[in-house]
Parts: C-alpha cells; sequence; structure tokens
C-alpha cells in the first residue's frame, strides 16, 4: 500500500491518508482481513503526528472500512457492496455537477449534454 | 499519564516575567515549545527540571510532583540537553561513557556505541576539541543511552547544519516509537518543529499564547491575500493578523469564519506565528 502525502494540498493531512486508504480497500489492494499498520508505526513511518493518523483511522473505522481488536491492531473490514455503492454514487453525482458547472460555462442545454451522453454510450 | 503536567506556573526575574503558564504534554508525543529569544523557554525548561525556584504552581514530570522526595528517582528517567553541552574538557566519548555506566542505573552501553557510531563521533578524541555539532550529538547520545522515558532538549538543534539537523530529528521521531516515551524540545527554528512535534506550545511575551496540536494550528489558520476594500468588509473575528502593504493586506485568518471565496495561501506553522506574534504586539 502506497500514501503519499502533500503538504502543499488543500486537503487536510488525515483525509489524505483516509481517502487513500479507502482506496486501497476498495480498488482491493488490502483485502479483507489485512492488517494494518499500527498508528503510531504509520505516524513514524511518515514523519507525521500520532494524532492526525489517529483521527483517519477512528474516521475509516466510523465509515466501516477497518475494525479494531482492543491490544491487537486495525483490520481491513469485510467489503460492504453498499458502502462501495454508495461512495460510486457520490463520485458520479460529483463529476455531474461537474459537467453542470461547465455545461453552463458554455450555454449548453439540458438536451445537448444528454444527446452528448448518448453519442457517447454508443460510441462504446 | 501525562509525561508533563504545569499548572499556573510563575516565575519572574527584574525585567522578566513567566505568568500562569499552563502546558501538558500527553505521554508519547513530541512537544515543540517555541518563542523567541529571552522570552521564557529556558527558563521553563528549567522550572520543569525544578533546577531554579518558582514563584508559584505546579509541575508533575512522569506523574510526580517535583517538588516532592519521588522526584530524585524520577530523574533517572529523563533525559535532558541543554543548548550548550558540557563535559569536562579532557574527557573522550569513550571516559563520558565509562563516567555515565556508574551515574546512571539504566545505562546501556551497546545502545551509546551505536550512537557514536551513528554519529561518526571519536571514541578517543578529547571533548574540548569537538565541534559544536559533535559536542551537541555527544550529550545525545548521553541522553538517550540511560534510556529515559522522557527526553527534554533546549535549542538542541540549532547551530546545526540541515543535514545534522534532520537526523537529530529523526532519532526523535524514532524514540518516539514506543509510546510511553515523550519529548519536549524548545527551538526557534520552527520549520524543525513543524517537522516532528504533535503539539506546539507557543511562549509569547511571557504568557503562553497557545498549547495545541500542530495540525489543528495548520487546519484552522491560513493567510490570505487581498486588497484593502476586502479586508474593511471581513468579519473582525476573523482575523487574526495583519500585515498591510502599499498594494493590498496580508490577513492570517480563521478559515472556519470566513466565507471560501477567497484564495487561501499555503501557510506554515512558521507563518502562523508570526502573524500572532505581530498582532499581539498591537494589542
Amino acid at each position: 500500500m502506497d500514501v503519499i502525502l502533500s503538504n502543499m494540498s488543500e486537503q487536510p493531512i488525515y483525509e489524505q491518508i483516509y481517502t487513500q486508504i479507502k482506496n486501497s480497500i476498495i480498488s482491493g489492494v488490502l483485502k479483507e482481513g489485512d492488517m494494518l499498520p499500527s498508528i503510531r508505526a504509520l505516524a513514524k513511518d511518515l514523519r507525521i503526528s500520532v494524532i492526525t493518523t489517529k483521527r483517519a483511522y477512528d474516521e475509516l473505522e466510523r465509515d466501516g472500512y477497518i475494525y479494531t481488536v482492543a491490544g491487537k491492531g486495525c483490520y481491513v473490514a469485510k467489503k460492504n457492496m453498499e458502502l462501495i455503492r454508495e461512495e460510486h454514487l457520490k463520485k458520479i453525482e460529483e463529476y455531474i455537477r461537474k459537467i453542470q458547472h461547465l455545461a453552463k460555462a458554455c450555454n449548453l442545454s439540458h438536451e445537448d449534454i444528454i444527446e452528448m451522453f448518448s453519442i457517447i454510450q454508443e460510441e462504446e | 499519564m501525562n509525561a508533563i503536567e504545569i499548572n499556573n506556573l510563575s516565575k519572574s526575574y527584574p525585567g522578566f516575567e513567566l505568568r500562569d503558564i499552563n502546558l501538558t504534554l500527553p505521554t508519547g508525543a513530541i512537544m515543540g515549545l517555541v518563542g523567541e529569544n529571552g522570552v521564557g523557554k529556558s527558563t521553563t525548561i528549567k522550572l520543569i527540571m525544578n533546577a531554579i525556584s518558582r514563584d508559584s504552581g505546579s509541575v508533575k514530570v512522569l506523574g510526580v510532583d517535583n517538588l516532592s522526595g519521588e522526584f530524585i528517582a524520577v530523574k533517572e528517567d529523563i533525559g535532558v540537553v541543554l543548548d550548550e553541552a558540557y563535559f569536562p574538557e579532557v574527557l573522550t566519548p569513550e571516559n563520558v561513557g565509562k563516567v555515565m555506566k556508574n551515574t546512571y542505573r539504566n545505562w546501556d552501553d551497546e545502545c551509546y556505541y551505536n550512537f557514536l557510531n551513528r554519529f561518526r563521533l571519536p571514541e578517543k578524541k578529547a571533548f574540548k576539541d569537538f565541534s559544536r555539532g559533535m559536542k551537541m550529538k555527544l550529550a545525545i547520545a548521553v541522553a538517550i543511552s540511560h534510556k529515559p522515558k522522557l527526553l527534554i532538549l533546549d535549542e538542541a538543534t540549532s547551530g546545526l547544519d540541515p543535514i545534522v539537523r534532520d537526523e537529530i530529528l529523526d532519532i526523535f521521531n524514532d524514540f518516539t516509537r514506543d509510546e510511553t516515551h515523550s519529548v519536549l524540545l524548545s527551538s526557534h527554528i520552527v520549520s524543525d518543529l513543524e517537522k516532528i512535534c504533535d503539539y506546539i506550545a507557543f511562549i509569547h511575551n511571557g504568557k503562553l499564547l497557545f498549547c495545541e496540536e500542530k495540525d489543528k494550528l495548520l487546519e484552522e489558520y491560513a493567510i490570505i491575500k487581498m486588497s484593502k476594500d476586502d479586508f474593511e468588509k471581513m468579519p473582525k473575528e476573523a482575523v487574526k493578523g495583519k500585515k498591510v502593504s502599499k498594494y493590498g493586506v496580508e490577513v492570517l485568518v480563521l478559515k472556519a469564519a470566513v466565507s471560501n471565496t477567497f484564495s487561501t495561501e499555503y501557510t506554515t506553522l512558521e507563518d502562523i506565528i508570526l502573524f500572532l506574534a505581530r498582532g499581539d504586539m498591537k494589542q
């Protein structure tokens, strides 16, 4: 698993860790039952604060991606297909919003967009 | 348990005052103590070690009040490095090792020689012929080799070159891999502290301005550059510091209190501290 943090990013560090571990889980790089590095080890290896790492893990646990076994460590939870679908839906919505935004700037109508979408789908 | 707990600590000398310092370093964390020269960082550290008498307040180190008799035993678990390393001039690192072995109960010779090796310190060279960097490294090797739970360092990285500083920061980072280990280090090189600290405590004009999680500071504050007209419209509670030039204003703001139509600059800990210190001076 790679975790690449950027200090220049607008996204806070804990969110960057959260997103990257989540993506590793969704894409299958991390599999169900895999043990995650301990909070302290990850923090020290990434040279970031323990508090920040803990916050990322807490959010991953809250959202059901990982679970903690007291005294042992954190593990990847069973993939919840509902959860992943929800995640994808959210992303689609986000892209549609972007399309809307751009369409408005180019004066495209609702119909124009639907036509474009149909054409692209036919190509596939 | 907290590694260090300071409550309402005050100390004054003629022309110098440290008022009502409240500070907590949780076990397992690294805290950076920032402030200008002569602001009281070293005084705070001396007060923690009970090396000077206080006017009022209390200090607990590793769970023990530092005025109590038990504190002598606790000192075994504290490694202190001051801004100048003092060892007798004629002693070599080898001699120093022997002295320390008979001083500290938990002295670890292997660990000490590992550090001498890692720091490339000659075992048989007299202390007086050491460079400042080498002296500092020797002091740090000694401080860590008696297996402390708490490391306290006063300006341990100042006057050293960036490569050595980075090497030393790595050691502190590794030291706290053990969750029972904590570090308090004072420095005016804020970028060093930004690299490794979990908490930042900022002393200014004899007061503790804040003691906060580092990432929270970086998340909450931002610098925005704007025109003077825009600045007039800013909600006053959002502005924490400003720098006015002929052509515009640089403002340190609380992100949460500002609408996100402004684009924020990449803000470092150093920026935040500079702006806060300036803002405080004008009040």
